[in-house]
């Protein structure tokens, strides 16, 4: 059963890894980046090292994606939805142009 | 143009006075506008056909070259893997006289429990200086990188304004507080349990940037400001500093130290451990909420 889910985990760790790299959208590279981190976690927890796993948890899984979205805000990767700005109107496009 | 003064004919100090000054019009550099603007947009010389066709080959040439290259060391690491010694091996070369006093007299030397707690802040805590340092030299970097002026002007209305959405607000009074209690629980119990410095300090960001990203980014500097931020991150790493010092003083010295390691189990116990955690803590903390701050708005 423990195996089973080894097993599984470890080729969530290969599919995510590989899917990451091959993404062509960045925003849905980093989401997969982010799965990644989670399943790397429960992997760490296997490995009876819980603190790695809780450290991989909140930073591979949580501040690095929060990091990566931000990046990929300033390099206007994501925001770029027409339709996510219809209501906006004539104020202006994205905000980090008018620094 | 005659860009070259003739020194023979220059006035003499009393006719500069006399005449009211230089007559530098010959001198002044105005541009002319047959010349070349330099904002001109740059075109390849040969024409884009060719250009596109050299560009597709080359890039061909270069995706397989990075295939190839990455075949070659994913086989490279699984191979180093395959020879790696098996999981929990009493033979394997880590497992010598070091990993075995850790776990042995780990917890009568340092006091705590976790042995992973007394290694990275006893044993190796100059290893974890170093790695606190790293942590405020990236914020720095950070700093000198993306530190702009706050805009001026008004920014524009929020696509979605999380404040005034109901969900979204009242979810967030209520996880901010746990998070930051699960987070101090982690630094505070880092001796005793699973956890430390680095988790609870990152767990305990989340709070922060969870407020900047709900009431937005203006009312979060309001609350943490770039001095309150810089002053806990100095003190904290000060005090580690001046901690670890003492300890590898008197320990280096077989000098009686004033510290005790306590009762192993205790909450206050295992000498300094406790204190640094929550020093790593706060240094993580607020290199985390600098980061995003930095990143989002390009000052905190």
């Amino acid at each position: 059963m423990i195996t089973a889910f080894r097993l599984i985990l470890l080729a969530g760790l290969v599919i995510c890894a590989i899917a990451t790299a091959l993404t062509k959208n960045l925003m849905r590279s980093v989401i997969i980046y982010t799965v990644y981190g989670l399943l790397m976690s429960v992997v760490w927890l296997l490995l009876e090292s819980p603190d790695l796993a809780i450290t991989e948890a909140a930073v591979g899984a949580g501040i690095t994606g929060i990091l990566f979205f931000l990046t990929l805000r300033r390099i206007h990767q994501i925001d770029k939805d027409p339709d996510h700005y219809a209501h906006l109107d004539g104020e202006g496009g994205d905000d980090e142009h008018t620094a | 143009m005659n860009t070259q003064p003739n020194h023979a004919n220059d006035p003499s100090l009393l006719e500069l006075w006399y005449n009211g000054g230089l007559d530098l019009t010959d001198h002044l550099y105005i541009p002319v506008e047959d010349e070349p603007q330099p904002a001109e947009k740059y075109r390849p010389k040969h024409n884009d056909a060719v250009f596109a066709r050299h560009l597709y080959r080359y890039a061909r040439v270069f995706n397989v070259a990075g295939t190839v290259l990455c075949i070659l060391f994913s086989l490279l690491m699984i191979l180093t893997v395959a020879n790696l010694p098996a999981y929990g091996d009493p033979d394997a070369p880590t497992v010598n006289e070091v990993a075995e006093r850790y776990v042995e007299q780990g917890t009568a030397e340092t006091g705590a429990v976790n042995t992973v707690a007394g290694m990275i802040l006893d044993y190796r805590a100059f290893d974890t200086l170093g790695e606190s340092f790293v942590l405020f030299t990236a914020v720095a970097a950070v700093t000198i990188l993306m530190e702009r002026k706050p805009k001026k002007k008004v920014r524009r209305a929020e696509v979605i304004s999380y404040a005034e959405d109901d969900i979204v607000r009242v979810v967030s009074r209520f996880v901010i507080p746990i998070v930051l209690v699960f987070g101090v629980y982690i630094l505070l119990n880092g001796h005793l349990s699973p956890g430390g410095g680095f988790s609870g300090g990152a767990i305990m960001a989340a709070a922060p940037i969870l407020y900047a990203m709900v009431w937005g980014d203006e009312q979060a500097s309001r609350v943490f400001t770039a001095r309150r931020i810089r002053t806990v991150v100095v003190c904290a790493l000060g005090f580690y500093c001046a901690a670890k010092s003492y300890s590898f003083f008197t320990g280096a010295n077989h000098l009686p130290s004033i510290i005790s390691t306590g009762t192993p189990g205790n909450i206050f116990s295992a000498g300094l451990i406790m204190p640094l955690n929550v020093a790593v803590g706060l240094v993580v903390c607020c290199t985390m909420y600098s980061f995003y701050m930095y990143f989002r708005r390009g000052s905190i």
